[in-house]
């Protein structure tokens, strides 16, 4: 195996591992990617001419270690700066040596990347690239901002953590749910990201939908008592299950009730079983698994094919009580319809605010589909384009352009 | 490390200081936030200010000096003092600034001192 190629395959594998490790000793996540950066060139120098080392990933931990000490030596700012300098240095020297594993941080990593006063908008941009290791030009794609304007927003996230002293531990039991929460919805925004640009025209360059899962794998791994991460884990699952349902042979767009369930992925569907079954035994409901089970009731049309629209208004009304997001109360009204009746759907839609629904694609489908149903022709053609409006989604802009024609 | 916990008060909290009847308690709410401080051995330092229409704020344009009356930043809520207190990190100055005073009647923002080389 050639330098470059080993190299590779040990960033692929440890990138995170190796920058939370760096970052947790130096207080520093921007100054360890930069020694991991340096470390790498050094490699591909090296290896091709002395062989390749016996333990490549702590060949890559000494060196960068290294760089990073002599950095932070050499920076006059930050001597005066940080009275635990000599702490840091230490524990640097301290670090394990080639034989021993070294110990997984990146689960503090990820708790730093969506602590309270990060800005939440670039929570999930930070875990990309820190846990993930994506460049910022990648991350800059994925959330339809320039290169330019991602990496500015990454620099000045990295130095508030390096500067402000946000704390490089595990947070203590009584903060962890709220703190383990927000890690959560930085990872399904990430999710979420990935849905939003399937299909479209804006495709992104990175699997955002995988490597959502992957990192919550890694809190499940990491954190195996916590419920709500299993619960996330399932969400994502059984939507992923869905993928290749969400478009006909033709690309257009096919709501869930018409999808077939035999392109229904069923490892996917029973593996996002197993996660639930096992998030609900820890006893500790929350947001998550409840959305996660609302999915399930989804699934189960796979095997009974029809839906339990009574469960599903039952498990959204769960759902409201603790996150009582706009999704979920138009994902009430809609379950209310099906349940009961059109009329009882859009009288559940009626008691939204009406400042926030302006602007929420997912009300105006509703609404004008459910107005469609009752017979109110031109207040359905109102509200689907509306709806048509504020789609991103080609695909799903001309499902309801047919809708409206319908009626 | 070391935080200045800053105090923005609207001008009604400004008023209270010297307003008879909310006086007391005005005073009495920052003087046991600071023996608090004092009591855990975070406390610093630290200064109160006058209220906002004392300040002038001053440039040079030109090399010629402008002065102009009143605070810098034209805001409903005004910089009243701050505290400066000594703590391992962020996380334990939040909870700090949760308890001070004006957290509840104005806002309080935390920002960590850069301290300078003395040579």
């Amino acid at each position: 195996m050639d330098a470059r190629r080993a190299a590779e395959l040990v960033i692929r594998n440890s990138y995170g591992r190796l920058v939370a490790y760096l970052a947790v000793r130096s207080h520093d996540v921007a100054a360890a990617e930069d020694a991991l950066g340096d470390a790498l060139v050094a490699a591909l120098k090296t290896w091709p001419i002395q062989g390749l080392p016996a333990n490549p990933e702590a060949w890559l931990l000494v060196t960068a270690r290294r760089r990073l000490l002599d950095a932070s030596r050499h920076s006059r700012v930050r001597a005066a700066a940080t009275p635990a300098l000599e702490q840091i240095a230490r524990d640097l020297q301290t670090a394990p040596d080639m034989e021993t594993p070294f110990p997984d941080e990146r689960l503090k990593l990820l708790f730093i990347c969506a602590h309270p006063t990060i800005d939440p908008a670039i929570r999930t941009p930070l875990m990309l690239q820190t846990v993930l290791g994506f460049t910022a030009a990648d991350i800059a794609a994925a959330f339809l901002v320039s290169s330019a304007t991602m990496g500015q927003r990454l620099v000045r996230a990295k130095s508030k953590i390096r500067d402000a002293g946000i704390p490089f531990e595990l947070p203590a039991i009584a903060r962890l749910p709220s703190r383990l929460e927000a890690v959560l919805e930085a990872i399904y925004a990430a999710y979420n990201r990935g849905w939003d640009s399937f299909g479209g025209a804006d495709v992104a360059p990175v699997a955002l939908a995988d490597e959502a899962i992957w990192l919550a794998r890694l809190c499940v791994e990491l954190l195996p008592q916590a419920a709500e991460a299993r619960g996330l884990l399932a969400l994502m699952l059984y939507c992923e299950a869905r993928h290749l349902a969400r478009r006909s042979p033709t690309g257009a767009y096919v709501p869930l009730s018409q999808q077939n369930t035999a392109l229904w992925s069923v490892p996917l569907l029973q593996e996002a079983e197993d996660q639930l079954l096992r998030a609900s035994r820890l006893k500790q409901l929350g947001r998550f698994q409840l959305e996660a089970a609302i999915q399930s009731v989804h699934a189960q049309r796979a095997s009974v094919g029809v839906t339990d629209w009574q469960a599903l208004v039952q498990l959204y009304s769960g759902l409201v009580q603790i996150a009582p997001t706009l999704g979920a109360w138009v994902g009430r009204a809609a379950a209310i319809a099906q349940a009961y009746s059109p009329t009882q759907g859009l009288e559940a839609l009626d008691n939204l605010p009406l400042n926030k629904i302006k602007t929420y694609q997912p009300y105006w489908a509703l609404r004008g589909h459910l107005l469609a149903e009752v017979q109110q022709c031109d207040e359905a053609r109102a509200c689907y384009s509306q709806a048509i409006e504020l789609s991103t989604d080609a695909a799903v802009r001309r499902f309801l352009t047919e809708q409206m024609a319908e009626c | 490390m070391q935080y200045a916990i800053m105090v923005y008060e609207s001008e009604q909290e400004f008023a209270k200081r010297n307003d008879a009847t909310h006086q007391e308690a005005y005073w009495g709410a920052y003087q046991a936030y600071s023996q608090a401080l004092a009591a855990a051995g975070v406390a610093a330092g630290g200064t109160a200010l006058h209220p906002p229409h004392t300040s002038t704020t001053l440039w040079l344009e030109e090399g010629h000096r402008k002065v102009q009356d009143g605070p810098y930043a034209d805001t409903k809520e005004q910089l009243g003092g701050m505290f400066i207190v000594e703590v391992p990190n962020l996380d334990v100055a939040l909870d700090w600034a949760a308890r001070c005073p004006a957290a509840s009647t104005g806002r309080v923002e935390v920002r960590p001192l850069l301290p300078m080389n003395a040579g």
